[in-house]
């Protein structure tokens, strides 16, 4: 215990030595109110760049869901400087690895590339910022490849459609009720002005964050931002209802039929954000409850459930203090052979009970903060990470600072608050359960074999 | 490609895919090398910017080495962490989660490996070294933690039966592999994990994890001395033992064939391919060039451009050569609704053939070499990439100088050798296509 203990205070000189390789963030705002965001790190000579925009599935309505996610495919398909594949061919023969991402909350687009290229990269993504042309011959092949995609991550997939299915029952209101790609049904009703006014409305520089981490000097970058992002106009995106969920009045069940070999539950419990959170602290002791239940091996569910019940096979805990809207505590798990789905849920249940009435041992504190204090050290490792959680912080609205802000406030919990927190939301008329049950696979064997012509 | 929707486990594949690109180039990190008493091969390249370690230690003991036993290796692999020198697996997951250390095992086709990252003070560093010694010299394979263990391996090879994916991969490694080691699944399957006991663990633990069969890659902040210390005391508890045997090689394959296994999913899952090349092999360049451009470059590569930008069947598609120590796969992997399926195939055919026939363009040349060797540099970013380097130039006895060649070796390829030696090595009239499900389209 000692040794931990000195941990906690060791690692604030950790910190110091280590913000000196990484160096501090740097913060600027352009006139037309895109933030820049710029964090130095001269470990190696390269740097990734990515712009986050202030829009993701949470800010769909019904009859067009997917249309974030969509438009990120769009944003590769061409300006009129840059016709489709353009900006693909010129970053790759920079030596750039890019991509894009589309979450509930936020759509980015990333290039990591020798430091000295970034020019390029702010030249590209400030044209198609403004300027894409949304070709409606693209747009129909385009679809057809996110359908793909969803069948792929979704639907041949029984726990990915199992968690759709939840957070449709989850969520009354919250837009996190919708998956990130898309309804089918949605999805194959979508048309290019759709895309054209999504895009009109979301994509300006007042609704943008550049952010870039790695060997670059922060003022020469803003000197970069200002020439290629600074002469776009900005738009009017619309303030952000607050979206929030009613009152859960008692648990709620779903099963899901699919093409499957083991059963599997998803639980979850209704709380807060720290963006919807009334008491600051408690979305913190949600997080360090997590770490109880799900923080590496020595943690609850591995322990307890997988090692000495042999009940689970496979058990986790999730909560994401950082959504922008109200979410939910999740728990899942895989029953072993000998126990049935319902055994698995009662003794994750068991779980539960015993955090709103015992409170964790001070080991079990100590070493979750150990750990969340370590993987701070641990993330100075990959400028992609920070860029990451640096964009995301900032595109949800709680900022980047909380980055720096975050190990304090996890050491600040106590036991008391984390079994408060249990008692206040781990309760059974505030949880949605889905059940997995599987459905006949078929038996794998092969049907046919054939020698190939050569026309094949 | 496009968009991280649900966070789930890739690692697996990055893991595999990480060991199949090992590139780069144009002044690596600078390697020492050096063999410890008992003969541990040690790989360090210092790093102190960050109060932090990396620790990888490969053996050459995966389930190539299964023999009549497959998912040996595997399993030996699963239960290091699970009871070792006295400790439960409580105890051993505690000792290193309390100082924030994390450690990992893992088994592949060539060789197994075990990985530690700790803060490099030493008041948290030795605890977590203290177990890892435990670990990697002393598991003991407890009964009761092994039952549970062949059971959760026993119900993973279930749940991939529901996987039409990993049913493709399955099918598609036997029919590439037939009897040769590389054949066989790495968890083993049903019967051969049931008839293991603690006993074959203990015995192909004893003959593979032994000194002379393993490489240690170290990096981060230590100096050399340190780092001959910590790899003496690694090894000290170590058998010197003996090197694994070479994996055998690969037999061509002598004719086309096309399997399909039905399965209840909206897409088909796609393998075509061939035993490909085995590492070290003198046409890697060419091969890995011409790949970037036919299949392994991303969105401007051939494949991409024909059958998703074009054509809109697929959201992935793409091809590489598995670098391992016998001649690994070179694949072509992709996934569209049932409906498509045989049209997606054609393309992706007529696209590989073609190349062959016509070779690539010189603009492509240009574009690939100035894509490969430019981004170079974003491979040997962070500690993490290079401790794995290490561990793959140290395991297959790469030239300590691979990192600073490869892009003087990829630039020096011409149109000429790209096309001769994807005539050599590639041939489309004996390959193997896997392709399961997309029955509800």
């Amino acid at each position: 215990m000692q040794r931990i203990i000195t941990l906690l205070a060791m690692l604030c000189i950790v910190f110091t030595t280590g913000a000196q390789a990484a160096g501090e963030v740097r913060e600027y705002m352009l006139e037309n109110g895109m933030k820049v965001l710029v964090k130095p790190d001269h470990r190696a000579p390269v740097a990734v760049s990515q712009v986050w925009y202030k829009v993701g599935s949470s800010a769909e309505h019904n009859g067009i869901t997917g249309i974030s996610h969509v438009l990120e495919h769009m944003m590769f398909k061409g300006t009129k400087s840059y016709p489709a594949g353009r900006f693909s061919a010129i970053i790759a023969a920079n030596g750039g690895e890019e991509n894009a991402f589309t979450g509930r909350d936020y759509t980015a687009y990333y290039q990591f590339m020798g430091s000295d290229r970034l020019e390029t990269a702010f030249e590209l993504e400030a044209d198609r910022m403004r300027n894409l042309l949304l070709p409606e011959d693209e747009f129909q092949k385009e679809r057809q490849v996110v359908r793909e995609e969803r069948f792929m991550r979704t639907e041949d997939k029984p726990e990915a459609l199992t968690y759709e299915r939840f957070n449709a029952v989850a969520y009354l209101n919250t837009p996190y009720r919708n998956p990130v790609i898309g309804w089918d049904e949605d999805l194959k009703a979508l048309t290019v002005d759709d895309l054209r006014a999504w895009y009109e409305t979301y994509y300006a520089p007042n609704n943008a964050t550049l952010v870039v981490v790695g060997d670059v000097d922060p003022d020469a970058i803003f000197g970069l931002a200002k020439k290629y992002f600074g002469k776009l106009k900005p738009s009017k995106p619309p303030v952000d209802k607050p979206r929030g969920e009613p009152e859960q009045r008692g648990e709620r069940r779903l099963r899901i039929h699919a093409p499957a070999k083991v059963p599997y539950v998803l639980i979850g419990y209704q709380v807060p954000s720290l963006k919807t959170a009334e008491e600051d602290w408690e979305p913190y002791a949600l997080d360090v409850l997590a770490g109880i239940l799900d923080g590496g091996s020595s943690a609850r569910l591995t322990s307890e459930l997988i090692r000495k019940q042999e009940i689970a096979a496979s058990a986790s805990a999730g909560y994401n203090l950082t959504a922008k809207y109200q979410t939910l505590f999740m728990l899942d798990a895989n029953p072993t052979e000998k126990h049935s789905i319902e055994e698995v849920e009662q003794a994750l249940y068991q779980q539960v009970e015993k955090l709103r009435s015992e409170l964790a041992s001070d080991a079990e504190m100590a070493r979750v903060k150990a750990q969340v204090i370590a993987s701070k050290v641990y993330e100075l490792d990959s400028v992609r990470q920070l860029a990451n959680q640096m964009g995301a912080l900032e595109t949800i609205g709680l900022g980047w600072q909380l980055m720096d802000q975050y190990p304090e406030k996890i050491k600040a919990v106590t036991a008391e608050q984390v079994r408060k927190v249990a008692q206040k939301y781990l309760i059974e008329k505030h949880r949605t359960v889905a059940v997995l049950v599987p459905e006949d696979v078929g038996n794998g064997k092969q049907t046919a074999e054939k020698e190939v012509s050569d026309e094949g | 490609m496009k968009a991280n929707i649900l966070m789930r486990s890739l690692l697996a594949t990055l893991l595999l895919l990480l060991l199949a690109t090992v590139h780069a180039a144009l002044a690596g990190p600078a390697i020492q090398h050096w063999t410890t008493e008992n003969g541990l091969r040690v790989y360090f390249v210092p790093a102190d910017e960050l109060p932090m370690i990396d620790i990888r230690v490969t053996f050459a003991a995966g389930s190539a080495r299964d023999g009549a036993q497959p998912g040996v290796a595997a399993l030996t692999s699963r239960m290091l962490t699970q009871g070792a020198g006295g400790l439960s697996a409580d105890q051993i997951a505690q000792a290193f989660e309390d100082v924030g250390a994390s450690i990992g095992t893992g088994a592949l086709r060539d060789m197994s490996w075990l990985s530690l990252r700790s803060l490099s003070d030493p008041t948290y560093l030795e605890p977590a070294l203290e177990a890892f010694t435990h670990v990697l010299w002393q598991p003991d394979f407890p009964q009761a933690d092994f039952v549970r263990s062949q059971n959760q391996t026993l119900l993973g090879i279930k749940a991939a039966e529901a996987s039409p994916g990993k049913i493709a991969s399955k099918a598609f490694y036997k029919a590439l592999y037939g009897d040769h080691p590389y054949a066989t699944p790495i968890q083993g399957t049903k019967a051969s994990v049931e008839a293991l006991t603690t006993d074959d663990l203990k015995a192909f633990h004893q003959r593979y994890f032994v000194a002379r069969n393993g490489v240690l890659a170290i990096t981060g902040n230590l100096s050399r001395s340190d780092a001959e210390k910590l790899a003496e005391r690694l090894s000290s508890g170590l058998k010197k033992g003996e090197p694994a045997p070479a994996t055998p090689k690969v037999p061509a394959l002598k004719e086309a064939k096309e399997i399909r296994i039905p399965f209840p999913s909206r897409q088909a899952h796609v393998y075509m391919g061939q035993p490909g090349i085995e590492r070290g092999n003198p046409d890697y360049y060419p091969l890995y060039l011409g790949n970037h451009i036919l299949g392994g470059g991303g969105f401007t590569s051939r494949l991409v451009k024909e059958v998703r930008s074009k054509r809109g069947y697929v959201y992935s598609i793409y091809s590489y050569f598995l670098l391992m120590a016998a001649q690994g796969p070179y694949q072509i992997a992709m996934q569209t609704r049932g409906s498509q399926v045989d049209d997606a195939i054609k393309v992706s055919r007529e696209t590989l053939k073609q190349f062959i026939t016509d070779g690539a363009d010189n603009e492509e040349i240009i574009a690939s070499k100035k894509n490969i060797t430019g981004s170079f540099p974003l491979r040997i970013a962070s500690n993490g990439d290079i401790v794995e380097y290490l561990a793959v130039i140290g395991f297959y006895k790469l030239p300590l100088d691979y990192l600073d060649t490869f892009t003087q070796h990829i630039e020096a390829v011409t149109a000429e050798q790209i096309t001769d030696a994807f005539k050599r090595h590639v041939h489309p009239d004996q390959m193997v296509t896997v392709i399961v499900g997309g029955d509800k389209e």
